[in-house]
């Protein structure tokens, strides 16, 4: 890995430790006088950054100008949104902070889906914006926005630097506070004049006070201890695992809850890989589009015990039918989120892995026989009938798709989807065994997420397999991000699940709107062309016998390639829960569905 | 129902408008909001008034807490405390006329902070009850009052009283708990 840091901290270090991170780096030159621009790439360099993603303009420029004397390479994006999504890419991949750079005004406010992105999943970047000279600050000069005020409700927090003197302290604040406690991202904006003044720079003295954890946090023996009865009296008890359960590295400890107390793990949509799918007490994934049984499981259990999740409602459905007969556990390192959606009758607040820690001495060995078979029972029929299952008709779903790409990866491709059905169809289909594979936009559902998040990734994991799975719809809203790939040289494998419609949006006007598709049918460029057009290889595939030789040609391809899969343009995403719906009243796929592949087909 | 915050937070450009964020963006009205310097270096106190359910009090403050440049939240909710409000009113009054509202300023345990020829200035103090009253006796006369300038509310616990950031800092648990209880004989005999 290109990456280095304290992202490794986070997964591997030490528990106690704080997970501040970067506290020492060995380039801690004697104080020195820099400009602005210099000591802003020395602190970057010194939290151990080595990749940034940006675009320049005049009011970062003094610090491109200054950026040739550091060791860090700055990938040119074509579009603010992309540079953000690729320091998100590049954080979710690595587990470390992501970094993005722009001008002002109309580079800052491009920014802004991106930032909000990784807020909304809670994921560390930092973004550096320049602005304009302080003089002139506030007044409309040219190409001036209030990127603090506009980023206020999007960052975790933001940082206005006006003097040469701040900046060394406000990045490196950043920085510990992107990653710290429930991470996310901060946005510090450096005005022109403070880039070109000089100041003492001294990476030391910079250091920020400790990071202070969450006041409320709170782990009492008595909420462990009535937890662990919970746990030992439950008849049917499953585990909701989430995004935490990767943001606090807690993979082995969830394993070890589950495998010990014998209880089912339902994933979210984040937390899909932090449990291995192909382990025999996994679920899947629960929610509005997860599978039966696992929405059923949770609607029947009697203990609920949430690891580093939310309860978001895409995730609980109709919250007064939600899980009634559960007693509920809650473990969480964000004190607001304690009671938001969900009343739980545990709450133990703080980060995860050490509230594990601290739980796992306290639970025994239980037999979960009885609940699992009743859970296993009810796959049943389901389960055989997959689509992915049934003979090969001439058709060509996009469920074939993802199962396909799944088999010939050995599931250990790093997977980036974009938004719609075929980000859901990866989820049910692709199976991740492995936490950091998946990199999707969950909270945000960000279209045109794809192909700058799997950029990121790439950078941060050079030595991994790294698939873009986008909609025709998303695809063309980044699509010019694959100049960015052939200008890095960059190896990453692109499949197009293109039905001709913006599918997801064209699914609930099929349920809900009477089947009045306005505005979501879709005309494409020829994605191929598209694609040659920047220099990369590519072709369609209309059938599922073609999927395996295409998907092995862009595989042994030396560089990027890109697949256009010709897919089933009605097809819908099932089970379904409609919005505001119960967990239990869920849209099945039709036992006559129109789409459904029959022998005579061809 | 009401919820009274009182936070430290650090005196710095921005942080009103992050504060104010949060509610706004809960759409919550701050009924009241009162910002100055506090006891501690480099903090400012306020007082933070606002209506709304009871679990929002829990997320609020956690919320608050979140935020880089609030160092410490207290939810008074219920607990024994002490809230005054400040308040400027100023009223037309003649020579003739200043007779009656010397006695109303009497009445109220309020003063006279200016005087001219055609207005005078009473500054108030005490609990919101007391100002609204002094302020709809003089309202009985039409045109009376000039202008009114309010303080909105302050709130301080009354008591010994250990903050959470103490307590967050080490504190022993048990000790910061017992002193949070300020048991009731403790309590500072209320002056009205
Ligand atoms: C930026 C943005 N705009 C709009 C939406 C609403 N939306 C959600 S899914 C979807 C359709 C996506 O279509 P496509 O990319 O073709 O994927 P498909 O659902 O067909 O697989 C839309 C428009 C969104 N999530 N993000
Ligand atoms: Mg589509």
């Amino acid at each position: 890995m290109a990456h280095k840091g304290n992202a490794k901290t986070k997964e591997n270090g030490d528990a106690a430790a704080p997970k501040a991170g970067a506290e020492s780096r060995e380039h801690q030159a004697p104080p020195a006088r820099l400009t602005g621009a210099e000591i802003l790439w020395a602190t970057l360099a010194g939290e151990g950054v080595t990749d940034v993603f940006g675009y320049p303009g005049g009011a970062i420029l003094p610090a491109y100008d200054a950026l040739r004397k550091f060791p860090i390479r700055h990938v040119l994006v074509r579009h603010e949104q992309g540079a953000a999504h690729m320091a998100d890419g590049y954080a979710r991949a690595s587990g470390d902070v992501g970094v993005a750079i722009a001008t002002s005004g109309p580079g800052a406010t491009n920014l802004v889906t991106g930032i909000a992105t990784a807020m909304l999943d809670s994921i560390p970047i930092v973004c550096i914006t320049g602005n304009v000279s302080s003089k002139v600050l506030g007044t409309d000069a040219f190409q001036e926005v209030d990127i603090t005020g506009i980023t206020l409700p999007v960052t975790k927090h933001n940082f206005l630097v006006n003097k040469t003197e701040d900046l060394a302290h406000a990045l490196r604040h950043a920085f510990q506070i992107a990653r710290s406690g429930r991470p996310g991202p901060v946005l510090v904006d450096i005005t022109k004049d403070a880039q070109q003044a000089t100041a003492e720079f001294d990476f030391e003295a910079a250091k920020p006070k400790p990071y202070r954890p969450h006041p409320m946090l709170r782990v009492e023996e008595s909420g462990l201890a009535a937890a662990a009865d919970l746990i030992r009296d439950a008849k049917r008890p499953v585990i909701l695992a989430g995004h935490g359960v990767m943001e606090s590295g807690a993979m082995e400890q969830v394993r070890t809850l589950a495998e010990r107390a014998q209880i089912p793990v339902g994933l979210t949509l984040l937390g899909i890989g932090g449990f291995p799918a192909s382990h025999p007490l996994c679920l899947g994934m629960m929610g509005m589009h997860g599978e039966a049984w696992v929405n059923h499981a949770i609607q029947e259990a009697d203990l609920l015990i949430a690891c580093g999740m939310r309860f978001d409602d895409r995730v609980t459905g109709r919250l007064t039918e939600y899980a009634q007969k559960a007693n509920k556990i809650h473990i969480e390192v964000d004190p607001a989120e304690i009671n938001k959606n969900v009343k739980v009758d545990v709450a133990l607040v703080g980060d995860l892995r050490e509230v594990l820690e601290m739980l796992l001495p306290r639970i025994a060995g239980r037999d979960g026989a009885a609940w699992i078979k009743t859970i296993e029972a009810s796959k049943g029929a389901v389960a055989v009938s997959d689509i992915k299952n049934l003979p090969d008709s001439g058709h060509l779903y996009a469920a074939h798709v993802m199962h396909d790409l799944w088999r010939m990866t050995g599931g250990d491709a790093i997977i980036v989807t974009d938004v719609g059905q075929h980000q859901m169809w990866e989820a049910q289909y692709y199976h991740h065994d492995h936490p950091r594979t998946l990199i999707t936009s969950g909270g945000l559902g960000t279209m045109g997420y794809a192909l700058p998040a799997a950029i990121g990734a790439k950078f941060a994991c050079p030595e991994r397999e790294v698939w873009v799975i986008a909609g025709d719809g998303g695809f063309q809203m980044t699509a010019a991000e694959l100049a960015t790939i052939v200008q890095e040289k960059l190896k990453i494998n692109i499949a197009v699940i293109n039905n001709g419609y913006l599918g997801m949006v064209r699914q609930w006007q099929e349920f809900f709107y009477e089947r009045n598709y306005e505005a979501t049918p879709l005309v494409s460029p020829d994605f191929v062309k598209l694609a040659d057009a920047h220099g990369i290889p590519g072709r369609a595939v209309r059938e599922r016998s073609e999927v395996e030789a295409a998907v092995k040609a862009a595989r042994s391809a030396p560089g990027a390639y890109l697949l256009n899969f010709l897919v089933e343009k009605e097809d819908s995403v099932y089970p379904m829960i409609p919005a505001g719906s119960a967990l239990h009243e869920m849209i099945r796929r039709p036992d006559r569905d129109p789409l459904e592949e029959r022998a005579d087909d061809k | 129902m009401l919820h009274t915050f009182v936070a430290y937070v650090e005196d710095k450009p921005g942080v009103l408008t992050r504060v104010a964020s949060l509610f706004r963006r809960l759409n919550i009205n701050i009924i009241s909001l009162t910002v100055g310097r506090s006891e501690r270096e480099g903090l400012s106190r306020m007082t933070i008034v606002c209506e709304a359910s009871a679990e929002a009090g829990h997320r609020i403050r956690a919320s608050l807490f979140k935020l880089e440049n609030v160092v410490d939240v207290d939810d008074i909710a219920q607990a024994p405390s002490v809230t005054r409000e400040l308040a400027l009113i100023k009223v037309a009054a003649t020579p003739q006329t200043r007779g009656r509202i010397f006695d109303l300023v009497e009445v109220f345990r309020a003063r006279i902070v200016d005087l001219t020829s055609e207005s005078l200035m009473i500054e108030m103090t005490g609990v919101e009850s007391k100002i609204e009253g002094l302020i709809e006796v003089l309202r009985e006369d039409e045109g009376r009052i000039l202008e009114i300038c309010r303080s909105g509310k302050m709130t301080m616990r009354r008591g010994h009283h250990v903050s959470s950031v103490e307590r967050a800092m080490g504190v022993s648990s048990g000790e910061a708990e017992a002193a949070e209880e300020v048991p009731e004989d403790d309590v500072t005999t209320p002056i009205e």
